[in-house]
C-alpha cells in the first residue's frame, strides 16, 4: 500500500503540472487560432490569387488578322477556311494503329510522317498534335468518311490566310508567314500577341500595317489541375478581328498591269494625279504568296530565289534605274524655269558623224543621221540627245537637280510604309565632293541631261514626276491606303515658277505620242477620251562602244543582261488629265517600241475604269 | 461501502452505461462524421477507396472502443508492461520483416490490416510508464535508476521507429514518454537542461539528418527557396489555408485539393482540405470540438480515484493536445514538415486503432471511476 501522504503529494504535484499544462495548452491554441486568423482573413486575398493562378490557366488563340480590300471593297488579302487535322495523342486509345491509318490516308511521306512522330514526342499527352494544317478539301473529306476508324483524330477547320489574286498583289501586300525570333524582338505587338503558329506580315504591307492588322487574340480560360490538364473552360473571351485596310489599288488595272509585264521583268505604276491615290502597282515577276502561308519547300524557294528576273524584288519601290530620256521633260523644265533656255532655243543635231566633243569625249545622239536644227518641242518629240546635252551643258547639274528634287526624284516617295523603298539618286557637285571625293565633271552634267550617270530613280518617282507634271506642276502625295488622309500642308502647292513652263512640257510630251515622228507614235489613241501624252526612255545598261555603234545589233541579239532597259512615262486623257504611269522593262530593249505599247492598253482601261471608279466615290455605283 | 461499490462495479453493466462520457462520445462520433465527410471530399465528391475504408475503421474501431470502455481500468492497469513489450516485439519484427513503401518499412502485414506498430506505441508507451509511476513513491521518481528505466523504455522504441526510418511517430512516441514523464512530478531542472543541450547540439543533431530531412529543415525556413520542390508541399497547403478565407470554398468546392495540388491530402494535410473548404469559422469549430474532447479526457482523469488512471488520462489527454497541434502546425507552416496524423480525422488504420484504444482506456477509466488500483 502506498503511503497516503506520498500519495497526497503525488496527486498535488500531478494536478498542479495538469495546471501548467492546461494553460500552456490555451496559450499554444491560441497561437493556432491567431496563424489561422491570419491566412485566413488577413491575408485570404493573397492566398485567394494564389489559388486562383495555381488552377486558372489561360490560353491565347492566334487572332484573326485584318483584310486588304481594293478600292471597290474586293477582299485582296482576306482569311480562309483551313482544313487541318489534329490529335489529342491522349485520348487515342491506340496511337500506333491510328497514326499509320492516317498516314495511308494522306499519301505522307515517310519524312512528313517523321516529322510529326517528333513533335508527338515533344508535346504532353493532352496537347493538340497537329498532324496536317492545310489538306484539300479531298483529303479533308476521305479523313471524314474514316472517321469511324480513326478515334480521337479531329478533323479541324481553322483560319489562315488567303491571296485570292495570287500573284497579282504580291509586292504591294507582301506575305504572311510563321513568326520567327527576329518578329518577336522587333515589333512589341507581335510579342504582345504571340501564339506557337501566329503568322506575321513578313513584307510590303503586311508587314508596315502589322499593328492594325494583328487583331487580338481570343483567350479561352480554363481550370487546370496540378498537372496542367485542363479540367474545364471557364471563360471564353473572343479577341477582335484586325483593322480592314481598303487600299487605292484598282484590281482590275493591277491584274492588266500583271497581264503586261507576264514573262518580263519590270514594273508598272499607275498613280491618280491629283489625290497621288495608287491605281496600280506591280513589279515583275512575281509569285504566289499563298505558298509561303504554311512555309514554302526548300525547292520552290530556291526557284524564286535564283530566278535571274528576281522576283523577290519589289522593283517599283526599290529598282534604282537609270531614267533615260524620261527625265527630258524635267531637265527641259528646269531650264526654261531657270530661263537658261526659250521655246524657241534650237540646236543643231548633225548625227553620229558629227557627235559632240567635249574635253575628247564623244557625246552621240541615239540617231545616226541627226536631227538636223531642232527645236524643245521637236527635240522632246525625237528624244533629240544633242538638244539635251546642250540644255544640260548651258543649265548645270545643280540648277537641274534642286527642279528634280522638288518634283519627287531623289526622295522615298511613299515615306516610311513600305520598308524596301529606295530613295534613289539625284546627283550634284555637292554630292559627288561629299561621296565621291572628286569633282563634278562637265561631261557628267552631259550625261545627267539624257538621264544617264549617277542619276537613279524608282519606277514610282518618276510616275509621281510624271503626275506632277500632268497636273500642272502641283505638289501631290502619293498613298496606297485609301483613308490615309495625311494633311500635308504643302499639298498642292505650285511647283513651279511659271506655269506656261509647264504647258510647254506637257505639249512637248503629247508630241512625243501623238505626232509623226514622235519616239512613241506608233503607240497613240486618237480618240481624245483616252488619248495620253509621254515620254519614252531606253536607259543603257553598259557603255556603248565604238565597235557597238559600227554593229548597230537588234536588241534580241544582245546577251539578256546588256541589253537596254526600256522605259515610258505618261500621262493622260490629255484634253483633262488624270492618271499617270510609269514603265519600265528591264532588258526590254528601247522604250518606244517595248515600253510604250504597254501604256496604250493600260490608258484604255484606266480611262474606263475612272467612270466606275468616280461612280462607286458618289456611292452610286456598289458593285463592280 | 467499499466493498458494494467494487461489487456494483463488477456487474452493474448498465451502470457502466449510464457512467459512460456522452459528451466524449457525441464529440468523437462528430469528429467521425466530419472526417467522413472530408475523406468523401478527398475522392472529389464519390464514395471511394478511401471514404469506404475510413468509414469501416471508424465504425469498427468506434465499437472497439465501448466495448474497451466496459473492461475494468485494472485489466488495463495489469496489461501495460505486457502489451509495451508486444508492441516492441512488433517493432522489432517490423525492423526485419516489415512491409516497405515509400523508402520506408513501417507496416507488418496482418493480412486484414496493414499494422503500423510504431503508431500502436504512441500510446502504449503512455500505457506503460503510467504504470511504471503509478506505483513509485514520490522521493523515487527523481531517482538516477527511475529516470534511466523510464528513458530506456523512451528510447528503444524510439531508435526502433527511427531506423524504419520514421522521424516523425519517433519524436510523436518521445513526446508522449515524455509527457508522462513530466506529469509523473520529473524534477523540472530536468526538463529545463535538457532543453537547453538539444537547443546547443541542435547543429550536431542536423549534421545527423537526412539529406531529405534537412531539406524539410531548410525548406520550412524558407519555403520559397525551391517552390515546386521540397517547398512544394507547404506553399500549396498555406495556399488552401489562405485560400479558404471566413466560410471558406464550400464542401467539395476545394480548389486545391480536388485540383491535385495538395499532396497527402487523406493523411498529414486533411486539415489543409477541411480548412480550405470550411474556412476559419470551420477550422475554429474543428478546433473547439477537439478541445471539448481533450476537456472531457483531463476531467475524466481528474474525477478518476486511481493515479494511473489520472496520470494516463492527462498524459493521453495531452498527447493527442499535442499531435494536433503539431500536425496543425506543420500544415499552417508554422513547423517543419515532420510525418504525423491528425488524430481522427486523417486516414490510416494504426492511427485510428490506437486513437481509439487510448479513449477506450480513458472512458474505461470513466466507467471505472471509483476503482482503485493498488
Amino acid at each position: 500500500m502506498i503511503n497516503i501522504s506520498d500519495s497526497a503529494t503525488k496527486l498535488n504535484s500531478l494536478n498542479r503540472r495538469m495546471f501548467i499544462l492546461a494553460t500552456a495548452k490555451i496559450i499554444i491554441l491560441g497561437g493556432i487560432v491567431s496563424r489561422l486568423f491570419f491566412l485566413q482573413v488577413k491575408e485570404n486575398k493573397k492566398y485567394l490569387t494564389l489559388s486562383d493562378k495555381n488552377r486558372i490557366r489561360e490560353w491565347k488563340l492566334p487572332p484573326i488578322r485584318g483584310e486588304f480590300q481594293d478600292y471597290f471593297g474586293n477582299t485582296i488579302a482576306g482569311n480562309f477556311e483551313a482544313y487541318q487535322l489534329h490529335i489529342i495523342p491522349e485520348e487515342v486509345e491506340d496511337f500506333r494503329y491510328v497514326i499509320y491509318r492516317v498516314k495511308e490516308l494522306l499519301n505522307l511521306s515517310e519524312k512528313q510522317f517523321k516529322k510529326i512522330i517528333k513533335k508527338k514526342n515533344e508535346i504532353k499527352p493532352w496537347e493538340t498534335l497537329i498532324v496536317a494544317d492545310n489538306l484539300s478539301w479531298e483529303k479533308f473529306s476521305k479523313i471524314n468518311n474514316h472517321l469511324y476508324d480513326l478515334n480521337g483524330v479531329k478533323p479541324v477547320i481553322s483560319i489562315s490566310r488567303d491571296y485570292p489574286y495570287k500573284e497579282n498583289f504580291t509586292h504591294v501586300l507582301g506575305y504572311v508567314s510563321q513568326a520567327n525570333e527576329n518578329d518577336l524582338l522587333t515589333n512589341k505587338n507581335i510579342k504582345e500577341k504571340f501564339v506557337p503558329g501566329l503568322k506575321v506580315g513578313k513584307t510590303g504591307l503586311e508587314k508596315s500595317f502589322e499593328k492594325n492588322l494583328i487583331g487580338s487574340n481570343s483567350v479561352e480560360r480554363y481550370e487546370v489541375n496540378a498537372y496542367g490538364r485542363r479540367i474545364s473552360q471557364l471563360a471564353f473571351q473572343k479577341g477582335d478581328k484586325g483593322e480592314t485596310i481598303k487600299l487605292t489599288i484598282d484590281t482590275k488595272i493591277q491584274e492588266l498591269t500583271n497581264e503586261l509585264l507576264k514573262e518580263k521583268a519590270g514594273s508598272i505604276c499607275v498613280m491618280d494625279i491629283y489625290t497621288g491615290a495608287i491605281i496600280a502597282m506591280h513589279s515583275s515577276p512575281s509569285f504566289d504568296p499563298n505558298s509561303f502561308v504554311f512555309g514554302i519547300s526548300q525547292d520552290d524557294w530556291q526557284l524564286i530565289r535564283n530566278n535571274p528576273m528576281k522576283p523577290l524584288v519589289n522593283k517599283s519601290l526599290s529598282g534604282n534605274y537609270s531614267p533615260g530620256s524620261t527625265i527630258k521633260p524635267i531637265v527641259a523644265l528646269s531650264a526654261l524655269e531657270n530661263e537658261v533656255i526659250g521655246k524657241d532655243f534650237t540646236v543643231q543635231c548633225k548625227g553620229h558623224k558629227n557627235p559632240l566633243e567635249l574635253y575628247g569625249q564623244t557625246y552621240h545622239c541615239w540617231k545616226k543621221e541627226g536631227h538636223g536644227f531642232v527645236n524643245l518641242r521637236e527635240a522632246m518629240k525625237q528624244s533629240c540627245d544633242t538638244y539635251f546635252y546642250e540644255v544640260a551643258r548651258r543649265l548645270g547639274v545643280d540648277r537641274l537637280s534642286v527642279t528634280a528634287k522638288k518634283f519627287g526624284l531623289g526622295e522615298k516617295v511613299f515615306r516610311n510604309i513600305f520598308d524596301n523603298e529606295k530613295k534613289g539618286l539625284i546627283p550634284n557637285t555637292e554630292w559627288k565632293k561629299n561621296a565621291l571625293g572628286r569633282n563634278w565633271v562637265l561631261g557628267e552634267t552631259i550625261i545627267t541631261g539624257i538621264g544617264q550617270g549617277f542619276i537613279q530613280t524608282t519606277p514610282i518617282q518618276l510616275c509621281l514626276m510624271t503626275a506632277q507634271i500632268a497636273n500642272g506642276g502641283y505638289k501631290i502625295y502619293p498613298k496606297i491606303v485609301a483613308n490615309d488622309d495625311n494633311q500635308y500642308e504643302d499639298k498642292f502647292t505650285p511647283l513651279y515658277k511659271k506655269a506656261r513652263n509647264i504647258k510647254i512640257v506637257q505639249d512637248a510630251m503629247f508630241s512625243s505620242t501623238n505626232e509623226p515622228r514622235g519616239t512613241s507614235y506608233r503607240s497613240r489613241l486618237n480618240d481624245p477620251k483616252y488619248q495620253f501624252a509621254g515620254k519614252t526612255g531606253t536607259s543603257q545598261v553598259k557603255k556603248i562602244t565604238e565597235q557597238d555603234r559600227e554593229l548597230d545589233l537588234k536588241t534580241f541579239q544582245i546577251p539578256y543582261e546588256e541589253r537596254d532597259h526600256a522605259l515610258y512615262v505618261a500621262f493622260g486623257p490629255y484634253k483633262s488629265p488624270r492618271y499617270a504611269l510609269s514603265i519600265i522593262i528591264e532588258h526590254g530593249g528601247s522604250g518606244g517600241t517595248v515600253a510604250a505599247p504597254l501604256a496604250k492598253e493600260l490608258f484604255k482601261m484606266i480611262v474606263d475604269r475612272h467612270e466606275i471608279r468616280k461612280n462607286y466615290d458618289n456611292k452610286k455605283y456598289l458593285d463592280i | 461501502m467499499y466493498q458494494y461499490r467494487r461489487f456494483n462495479n463488477k456487474n452493474g453493466f448498465f451502470q457502466k452505461f449510464g457512467n459512460l462520457d456522452y459528451v466524449l462520445l457525441t464529440c468523437l462520433l462528430i469528429l467521425g462524421f466530419i472526417s467522413l465527410a472530408t475523406m468523401y471530399s478527398t475522392d472529389g465528391g464519390e464514395v471511394l477507396f478511401h471514404t469506404k475504408s475510413h468509414f469501416i475503421k471508424f465504425i469498427v474501431f468506434f465499437s472497439m472502443m465501448i466495448v474497451i470502455s466496459f473492461i475494468n481500468i485494472k485489466f488495463w492497469f495489469s496489461l501495460g508492461y505486457l502489451s509495451y513489450a508486444i508492441i516492441l516485439g512488433m517493432l522489432i519484427w517490423t525492423v526485419n520483416f516489415g512491409i516497405t513503401a515509400s523508402g520506408s518499412k513501417r507496416w507488418i502485414d496482418l493480412y486484414f490490416l496493414n499494422l503500423q506498430p510504431s503508431e500502436l506505441m504512441k500510446i502504449f508507451i503512455i500505457l506503460c510508464l503510467a504504470k511504471y509511476f503509478h506505483r513509485m513513491k514520490m522521493q523515487h521518481v527523481n531517482s538516477f535508476y527511475a529516470i534511466s528505466f523510464s528513458l530506456i523504455i523512451i528510447f528503444v522504441p524510439m531508435s526502433l521507429v527511427i531506423i524504419q526510418p520514421d522521424l516523425g511517430t519517433s519524436l510523436l512516441i518521445a513526446v508522449s514518454g515524455i509527457v508522462v514523464l513530466w506529469f509523473a512530478g520529473l524534477n523540472h531542472k530536468y526538463f529545463f537542461y535538457s532543453c537547453l543541450l538539444s537547443i546547443i547540439s541542435l547543429p550536431i543533431i542536423i549534421s545527423f539528418l537526412k539529406p531529405y530531412q534537412k531539406l524539410r529543415v531548410l525548406t520550412f525556413l524558407n519555403p520559397d527557396r525551391d517552390p515546386l520542390g521540397a517547398g512544394y508541399q507547404i506553399i500549396q497547403s498555406k495556399i488552401a489555408v489562405g485560400s479558404g478565407g471566413i466560410t471558406g470554398k464550400g464542401f467539395l468546392k476545394g480548389t486545391q485539393s480536388y485540383l491535385e495540388f495538395l499532396p497527402e491530402k487523406h493523411t498529414d494535410f486533411i486539415f489543409t482540405l477541411f480548412s480550405e473548404e470550411f474556412g476559419f469559422i470551420g477550422s475554429i469549430v474543428l478546433l473547439l470540438i477537439y478541445a471539448i474532447i481533450i476537456y472531457r479526457v483531463i476531467r475524466i482523469g481528474a474525477l478518476s480515484r486511481s493515479y494511473f488512471a489520472k496520470l494516463f488520462c492527462y498524459s493521453f489527454g495531452t498527447s493527442i493536445f499535442i499531435y494536433i497541434v503539431i500536425n496543425m502546425s506543420m500544415v499552417l507552416g508554422l513547423v517543419p514538415i515532420v510525418g504525423s496524423p491528425l488524430p481522427i480525422m486523417s486516414y490510416g488504420g494504426s492511427s485510428m486503432l490506437a486513437t481509439m484504444i487510448g479513449f477506450g482506456i480513458v472512458m474505461s477509466a470513466k466507467t471505472h471511476s471509483q476503482q482503485s488500483i493498488a
